[in-house]
């Protein structure tokens, strides 16, 4: 792609050992095996990707190699000598810089002060300021970063707060430099610093691990590709020797599992009543004109990247965030302000954040299923704890959920349990539409198959439902329709008969060219 | 992202027992400062000094179950002191100076305290202040119009028949009615914080705020509603302390939100929100009201009995948070 890149890296890519080598990990979190003996190297002099699914173990790969977590198993080296950080700030001092998804910036101090955090210059115990901004714009000169050390961090753009990050992870004298998709707030000349920057890091002594969805990003910076999927190792390939086609069947894989929803009704269900209509949703951040039509007992895909935009359409259709445009409910528009008003109108949000937007953490069982139902469960204004109690065990059999009774605190319980508890409530709300957002994020494989079996008989009972999910394969098994956005638009409204993963990844990789709005929102 | 998780099954049946732990400790350490003071005292025991006690929770107790419901939002209201004074002082103006019938007088004194709620609410929930400006705010305007009002002078009831006997009286023989209501008034906010809608939902805004909304709550209606209920029970310790002094003291008041706020907080219930018992209140206005009047039973002078106060509350609290650092 880049002919003057891919003549510097024949020089760095000879058969050195490893600069950076894992090997044989394993790490589960309780009830979920996260890796499962896992490997990686990464060269001398190499710009390394890797790539999977949303689940597939990245961000915990990533997380062992910071010190943020122990493996459970396996070994890991730098330069061949063992490597076991006990935390970032060890990983740090031994030469791993990591630049997170999220950023840990604070927004109060001035630039030059977030990247010298808890190593400011001193004298007499007083913080030297000039030196310290002396010092970030010798950095940035360096780096070829237009950024002024002395501005607070909150005055900057997405992209600018990124490009501190980036700056402060270079700040240490870094041998290996690992990036989780660095570019998801970058527009294109952004994107052309990032890799100008990237290239100059790279020498014979160090490398860098690039994580990312893009794939024209990966096919442009990488030398290698180490494909991860479902916490295994699938294999490692050669950048130039590779089609990005190839890249993406590694990551999804299993793409035969199940296919399509088994459901013969399905098929028709486009035909079917108009139960929820979106048209021209907007807000002022991210969606554009956002249309789309749900069918009784049909259940809707919305598949796309990370940022694309799906949560903000479920946050907009709830009256979560303020958007404009029109939603009708069974053909008669409707004035959605707050969540309470969607749930009025029958409609039901169950989000990708259980323990944020799902759960009330440390109640019980019972109050956290009845919290959306609780109005019509009063007698003279008396809420009927027997008559709630009965329908939560009922919900507890129905779905089975593991847990000793229903008045078991709900942290303690399982993330599958949890999210079934969530499920739960809207059960017993009877919603008519439901939306579900990522709804087996976190889960083992066993309740994803109840959660799945789930939602298929309900929309068999004449639900509505929409799946919000970032796993293809998911998508694929559940939705009759799949509609698939890009940056805020939809690019794609397909019969899930018509789609196949390559297709949809394509479509959700349709970048238009403005790509600078995703830079004026606020960071996710 | 998955991180938690103590065993399911163990962790559960320990959550009941936990439960009344936190009622017994309150209740022991209200049982260990009665005992040491009958101990050091021989006044103490006696049925009147009891009987002062009691009047003395009165007050403070009845602010403490209306803080209760702000404290289980998550919230603080730091105006039910100077609310109190001038839900007092408006009990006067419509008995004293205007002279309107007992009943009207006194339920206009609750409605001047709804009203109070019903600001505080309307600015936490709509003008979405953090609680402690907009009930600081209030505490300062309550303070002023008390003042303004009263023309800085008590307003005195000797003319409103019968309206001492709101206090003073005894329905029930050796009890005097203001205790009396303090009891009612804290079963009527025990069954609204375990039984009604009201503070159901109030736990839940104070354990995930965010959570409830999603979950199709009107958080925003409901928090008004919630100051709207611990502005009643402000416009009920304003007519009691009134009844009790016989007079509206538009000076009093300033401090006495911080001693509600102690009785809460001894009693058990979070600072974060979604914890919240009226019994453990109940025990922890009783606590505060025992500790003073032992103590000045014990010729102990004022200052210093602040001090134990103070000693008091951080070792309730630390001793609460240690029982809650074992359940994370």
């Amino acid at each position: 792609m880049n002919a003057t890149n891919t003549d510097a890296r024949e020089h760095h890519v000879p058969q050195s050992p490893a600069l950076l080598s894992a090997t044989g990990i394993s790490k589960s979190f309780p009830g979920v095996l996260a890796l499962d003996d896992v490997h990686l190297d990464l060269r001398h002099g190499e710009v390394l990707a890797l790539v999977g699914e949303n689940g597939a173990g990245k961000s915990t790969l990533l997380k062992l190699l910071s010190g943020l977590h122990q493996p459970d198993a396996g070994t890991m080296a730098l330069d061949g000598a063992p490597l076991r950080p006990a935390g970032p700030r060890q990983a740090n001092e031994l030469g791993i810089s990591v630049i997170h998804q999220e950023f840990h910036l604070m927004p109060d101090l001035t630039v030059a002060q977030n990247i010298f955090i808890g190593r400011e210059p001193r004298r007499a115990g007083l913080i030297q300021d000039d030196e310290l901004e002396r010092r970030a714009a010798a950095l940035f000169e360096r780096l070829g970063i237009p950024l002024d050390p002395r501005q607070p961090v909150s005055h900057l753009s997405v992209a600018g707060q990124q490009m501190v990050e980036i700056a402060k992870a270079l700040s240490f004298d870094a041998r290996v430099l690992i990036m989780d998709e660095p570019t998801a707030a970058l527009t294109e000349t952004e994107v052309a610093t990032l890799f100008r920057i990237v290239r100059d890091f790279v020498s014979p002594r160090t490398g860098v691990i690039y994580v990312s969805h893009r794939m024209d990003e990966v096919k442009e910076i990488s030398d290698r590709i180490t494909v991860l999927r479902d916490g295994r190792y699938v294999d490692t390939l050669s950048t130039d020797r590779t089609e990005t086609r190839e890249v993406i069947a590694a990551m999804v894989g299993r793409q035969l599992e199940t296919g399509v929803r088994p459901d013969p009704a399905s098929s028709d269900a486009a035909e079917r009543e108009v139960v929820l209509a979106v048209r021209g949703l907007s807000t002022r951040k991210l969606l554009k004109d956002v249309s789309f039509d749900l069918h009784r007992g049909e259940i809707l895909g919305f598949a796309g990247l990370m940022g694309a935009g799906r949560t903000e359409v479920a946050r907009a259709i709830i009256g979560a965030d303020r958007s404009t445009g029109v939603v009708e409910v069974k053909g008669r528009a409707v004035t959605v302000r707050n969540p309470a008003d969607a749930v009025r109108h029958g409609i039901g949000y169950l989000s990708e954040d259980r323990r944020r937007y799902g759960l009330l953490l440390d109640q019980d069982l019972v109050r956290n299923v009845m919290l959306s139902s609780l109005p019509g469960m009063t007698r003279a204004g008396f809420v009927r704890d027997a008559e709630g109690r009965r329908v939560v065990a009922g919900m507890v059999d129905r779905l089975a959920i593991r847990t000793p009774s229903v008045n078991q605190t709900a942290k303690n319980l399982s993330g599958g349990n949890q999210q079934k508890v969530v499920l739960a409530k809207w059960l017993v709300r009877d919603c008519d539409v439901l939306i579900v957002d990522e709804p087996t994020r976190g889960i083992d494989v066993g309740a994803k198959d109840e959660i799945y079996g789930l939602l298929t008989s309900l929309a068999a009972q004449g639900k509505s439902i929409i799946v919000i999910s970032s796993e293809l394969p998911e998508v694929l098994r559940l939705a009759d329709r799949i509609v698939v956005m890009c940056e805020g638009r939809v690019t794609s409204t397909l019969a899930n008969a018509d789609a196949t993963q390559h297709q949809i990844m394509d479509l959700a990789t349709r970048f238009g060219g403005d790509r600078s709005l995703v830079t004026t929102g606020d960071p996710e | 992202m998955t991180t938690q998780s103590t065993t399911p099954a163990r962790a559960g049946s320990r959550f009941g027992n936990r439960q009344q732990l936190q009622q017994i400790l309150a209740f022991a350490g209200l049982v260990v400062i009665f005992a040491f003071f009958s101990v050091a005292s021989p006044y103490f025991l006696d049925w009147a000094n009891v009987k002062g006690i009691l009047l003395a929770t009165a007050v403070t107790g009845i602010m403490a179950l209306g803080a209760t419901f702000v404290i289980a939002t998550g919230g603080i209201d730091l105006s039910v002191g100077t609310g109190m004074t001038l839900c007092s002082v408006m009990t006067g103006v419509f008995l004293a100076n205007l002279g309107l019938p007992l009943v009207v007088g006194v339920l206009g004194g609750l409605a001047i305290g709804a009203l109070i709620g019903l600001l505080n609410g309307l600015n936490v929930a709509f003008l979405r202040l953090p609680p402690f400006i907009a009930t600081l705010a209030m505490m300062m305007v309550a303070q002023g119009l008390s003042l303004v009002i009263s023309g800085t002078k008590p307003i005195y009831f000797s003319d409103v028949a019968g309206f001492d006997q709101l206090a003073a009286g005894e329905l029930v023989p050796g009890l005097p009615n203001a205790v009396l209501i303090f009891f009612v008034a804290a079963v009527l906010a025990g069954v609204t914080l375990s039984k009604t809608l009201t503070g159901r939902y109030a736990l839940s805004i104070g354990s995930n705020e965010e959570a409830t909304a999603i979950s199709g709550v009107d958080v925003r209606r409901w928090k008004v509603v919630i100051y709207v209920v611990a502005g009643l029970f402000t416009g009920l310790a304003g007519v009691v302390m009134a009844s009790r002094l016989n007079s509206a003291q538009p000076g009093l008041g300033l401090g006495y939100e911080l001693e509600a706020i102690a009785a809460v907080v001894i009693g058990g219930t979070s600072l974060r929100g979604g914890k919240a018992t009226i019994l453990g209140t109940v025990i922890g206005a009783l606590i505060m009201a025992t500790l003073t009047n032992g103590l000045r039973i014990m010729s102990i002078p004022q200052e210093w009995q602040k001090v134990a106060v103070g000693i008091v509350i951080v070792l309730a609290v630390y001793a609460d948070m240690l029982r809650r650092g074992k359940e994370a």
